[in-house]
């Protein structure tokens, strides 16, 4: 039953994985990748075991998954005897899917702006922030309703794999020259989540969020 | 901004690019010291770079070492720096790219020398919370080579590299080699004789918008690239949030402006060098009262 990830420790893709891994307290074998400057994931190798060429990857008794959410969903969904990470109730279920979507995508712009600003990739940066700022503002509305509403998560009364989709690219927004002063709840669910019991952080995340 | 007029700056060698980022026959816009300059690969070993001005290009002087191509703008530049460790047979030779950091050249040869945060910022790997102390060391101005050299540092460190199996009292020796380059020694953890060499060299692109290349020639048999690169990429991201948040961005030379601590004794010498030496690219101007 060994989990085998093919990680990368600046990735925060890679780090929402790595940090389900944690809280679930699984221990796995990790593939060091060259991403930057290596490009490893772009090579004709790696194409035979992710033919998108991106990482995370994870492995685990013949299973082959690509695609942080996907695998969230895998752990919570083998690993978690509590249920709780992927609650499978009709009122959580849906909308911790519809945040782990929003993870995927939206999100994913301030990973842009942090691969530009970083690494040097080349993209069009205003637009790149200009995205992130739009998302960041959506799931800030949504925590200030639910801190309204007396909730700290994103979804339900415990932390879900929606919560542990979104923190990496919101923690890491600096990286891409984002601040965090105009998303209040974003700033309050940033300092529960640290708080979670076997949280780590990753190198970019600020100690003073 | 436009270019530097400083005449120290200028006559710096400088990386422009790390060999390998560019494809035979392909070329690269970047900039140094505020100057537009293309960056073009002409063949396996060979570049050529060139200042462009609008429609003019001025081709400029060229070399790769230490995994970087390196260019300056002066006409008598200070030489590069020879590191000895890079020609020994059996090192791991490698660039880590480069990275981004938004704030001028010398925060980033300051945090390089400052063992103070190795404790606070890489808690677990380069420092330990509850042995946070800095023990005297010194420095001394080599003026045979115009080195800033601090020796005799030694620091406690859970993770000293990715060789590392446990905690070890790590000793370094530093080296500011040009104002925009500094290189630290420290012992190797499976050979206590031998040192890894931990470069960064700064390409400013404009007083407060940097690139670092930060080459090594490290003593392992064991690791891959792959993991010698991800460890030290993982350690200088915990910096570059640091460094991006220091105000004032640019370095004030002022003596009175920030005050020093004995940990910062090899800041101090690095700011008196640059005094002496009336570098003016990313200085922070005293306000006149
Ligand atoms: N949908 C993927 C995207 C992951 C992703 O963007 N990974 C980055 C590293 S953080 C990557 O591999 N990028 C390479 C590329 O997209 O070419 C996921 O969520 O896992
Ligand atoms: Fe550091």
């Amino acid at each position: 039953m060994a989990i085998r990830l093919y990680d990368y420790s600046l990735s925060g893709s890679c780090y929402k994985v790595r940090l389900m891994l944690g809280f679930l307290g699984l221990e796995y074998e990790r593939v060091q990748m060259n991403f930057y400057p290596g490009r490893q994931h772009r090579s004709p190798e790696f194409r035979e075991i992710n033919p998108l060429g991106q990482i995370p990857v994870l492995e685990e008794d013949g299973l082959r998954l690509r695609d942080a959410q996907a695998i969230l969903c895998h752990l919570a969904n083998s690993h978690d005897a509590s249920g709780e990470w992927l609650p499978r109730d009709a009122e959580r279920f849906g909308p911790v899917m519809m945040w782990l979507m929003f993870a995927g995508g939206e999100l994913m712009a301030a990973s842009a702006a942090r691969l530009h600003d970083a690494l040097g990739y080349e993209l069009d940066i205003e637009e790149a922030r200009r995205k992130a700022r739009a998302a960041f503002r959506v799931l800030d509305d949504h925590l200030t309703a639910r801190e309204i509403a007396g909730a700290r998560w994103i979804v339900g009364d415990t932390p879900t794999i929606a919560d542990v989709a979104c923190f990496p690219y919101v923690a890491l927004a600096g990286d891409g020259g984002l601040g965090h002063e105009e998303y209040p709840a974003l700033r309050n669910w940033m300092r529960d989540f640290r708080r979670l019991p076997r949280f780590r952080a990753m190198s970019g995340i600020p100690e003073f969020i | 901004m436009t270019v530097t007029t400083d005449p120290v700056a200028l006559n710096q060698w400088v990386p422009c690019a790390w060999d390998g980022q560019i494809p035979v026959g392909g070329s690269l816009d970047t900039m140094i010291f505020g100057q537009p300059i293309h960056v073009q690969r002409t063949g396996e070993d060979s570049y050529r770079v060139a200042a462009v001005d609008g429609t003019t290009e001025r081709e400029l002087p060229v070399q790769v070492r230490y995994t970087c191509v390196f260019t300056t703008l002066g006409d008598t530049p200070r030489p590069l720096p020879e590191i000895a460790e890079f020609d020994e047979a059996d090192r791991r030779i490698t660039g880590c790219g480069n990275v981004g950091v938004n704030t001028s050249p010398y925060r980033l040869v300051e945090n390089f020398l400052d063992m103070a945060h190795f404790a606070f910022i890489h808690t677990d790997v380069l420092g330990a919370l509850d042995q946070t102390e800095v023990l005297a060391y010194r420095t001394e101005h080599r003026k045979e080579v115009d080195e800033i050299w601090a020796i005799d540092c030694t620091f406690y460190q859970p993770a000293a590299s990715k060789a590392a199996t446990g905690g070890q009292l790590t000793r370094y020796v530093y080296r500011v080699m040009s104002p925009f380059s500094v290189m630290l020694y420290k012992n190797v953890v499976t050979d206590p004789s031998r040192n890894d060499a931990i470069c960064v060299f700064i390409q400013p692109k404009r007083e407060t918008e940097c690139l670092a290349y930060m080459p090594m020639a490290i003593v392992d048999e064991v690791s891959t690239v792959g993991d010698l690169i991800d460890f030290q990429q993982s350690i200088f991201l915990q910096d570059r949030v640091i460094l991006e948040n220091q105000r004032p961005a640019l370095l004030p030379l002022d003596p009175t402006s920030e005050l020093p601590t004995r940990a910062d004794a090899s800041s101090i010498a690095y700011r008196r060098w640059l005094k002496a030496m009336d570098i003016r690219f990313g200085i922070l101007e005293k306000q006149a009262a």
